[in-house]
């Protein structure tokens, strides 16, 4: 009895030794799983390398970009998310690398001014348009104003004078003859 | 004949408003804002275009400053970080490289020679790794042994007040902080004998 429980207790070890050696040999296999190019790519496409205007990270064929990609790479497969990427790379070349910049500091200027652009644009023009239907409003006072200067100019239009009467008829007379 | 021309400009004189007072006789702050804005906003465009136009300072300009964070094992003096008023009364050369750039490949043994040779004579060399990973520019300076205090241009900041347009680039700044020279490309060994000797004779 005592023999059969000692063969059964080995078993039992051997068993789990077994199972720890798999476990030991598995688990780095999968933490150590390959990144893809799409996640790299993922990331790159976001982020600008210095060196190459207007070309994005995951099109960028030169030594320095590539330097980059391995990079996100080995980031990625240490389990960094693509903020902590993100930020790293901007701590190391400056905000200028990211393809959209933050809403931060002086470069919350590239976000605000459009909408504010089309806002006050729309105010104006608004305005504008109101201005042109209104009765009585500034652009009907001031044609108002033109008419009645005009109005007031005929009305208050002195006769000819007399010399510029006589010369006038003198000169009718003379055409009737001829 | 030009009274009635008087009378009729009279009226026109009256319809004219103070552009600042509104109905209310208050502050008109429509036109304010708006000009203000359009003000604003072409001083911020002409401030970036100025800055997009400058250019990369020249020999006889002051030497922009700047303060470098040494990679570990590169320091000036066993600092951590150094600044170029730090290095006044020195010759400093200021070498921007990369470790993927293939002609700073050629120079890098040059630089590492010079530097061995005018140390101890009051010039000091000056490495800043332009767009590069920490790992591989540790990896470039061991292969090719180089010594001289380098760090990385974090967030671009050296390079951006040189204003350097690729690598390698290399500064050649007189003890009194001008700049007496400027390499763009790889050095050679007869230009960087003969601009250190100018620059220490001075």
């Amino acid at each position: 009895m005592n023999h059969t429980f000692r063969r059964f207790a080995t078993g039992i070890s051997l068993l789990f030794l077994l199972l720890a050696i798999f476990l030991l040999a598995t688990v780095p296999a999968a933490a150590q799983e390959p990144v893809s190019d799409d996640e790299v790519n993922e990331i790159a496409r976001n982020l600008y390398c210095p060196t190459c205007e207007n070309t994005p990270l995951d099109a960028c064929p030169t030594q320095a970009c590539q330097d980059w990609r391995d990079e996100i790479r080995v980031q990625l497969s240490e389990g960094r998310t693509r903020q902590e990427i993100e930020q790293y790379f901007v701590e190391r070349h400056g905000a200028r690398v990211l393809a959209q910049p933050r809403f931060e500091g002086f470069d919350m200027l590239v976000w605000i001014l459009p909408i504010l652009a089309v806002v006050v644009g729309g105010f104006i023009f608004w305005r504008y348009l109101r201005d042109l239907r209104a009765p009585g409003s500034e652009a009907d006072e001031r044609l108002g104003d033109d008419t009645a200067m005009m109005a007031q100019g005929s009305a208050q239009k002195p006769p000819p004078a007399p010399d510029e009467d006589d010369y006038i008829s003198r000169i009718e007379k003379e055409v009737r003859e001829e | 004949m030009n009274e009635p021309l008087s009378t009729t400009m009279a009226p026109t004189t009256e319809t004219e408003q103070p552009v600042e007072t509104g109905t209310g006789g208050g502050v008109r702050w429509g036109p304010i804002l708006v000009w203000g804005g359009v003000a604003a906003l072409l001083l911020v465009l002409g401030w970036g275009l100025l800055n997009a136009n400058a250019t990369r300072p020249e020999a006889g300009n002051p030497a922009p400053s700047f303060e470098l964070q040494f990679f570990d094992g590169y320091g000036w003096k066993d600092l951590p970080a150094g600044s170029l008023e730090d290095m006044r009364g020195n010759v400093v050369v200021l070498n921007f490289w990369a470790s993927w750039c293939v002609e700073c490949h050629l120079e890098a043994e040059l630089l590492e020679d010079a530097w061995r040779r005018y140390r101890d004579q009051g010039v000091i060399f000056v490495g800043v790794a332009y767009v590069d990973s920490d790992a591989k520019s540790l990896a470039y300076m061991e292969d090719y042994n180089i010594t001289y205090p380098n760090g990385p241009d974090r967030a671009s900041t050296i390079s951006d007040r040189y204003r350097i347009t690729g690598v390698p680039e290399t500064f050649f700044i007189a003890k009194d902080g001008t700049i007496a020279d400027v390499v763009v490309g790889p050095v050679n060994a007869s230009s960087l004998d003969r601009q250190i000797a100018q620059l220490l004779s001075q």
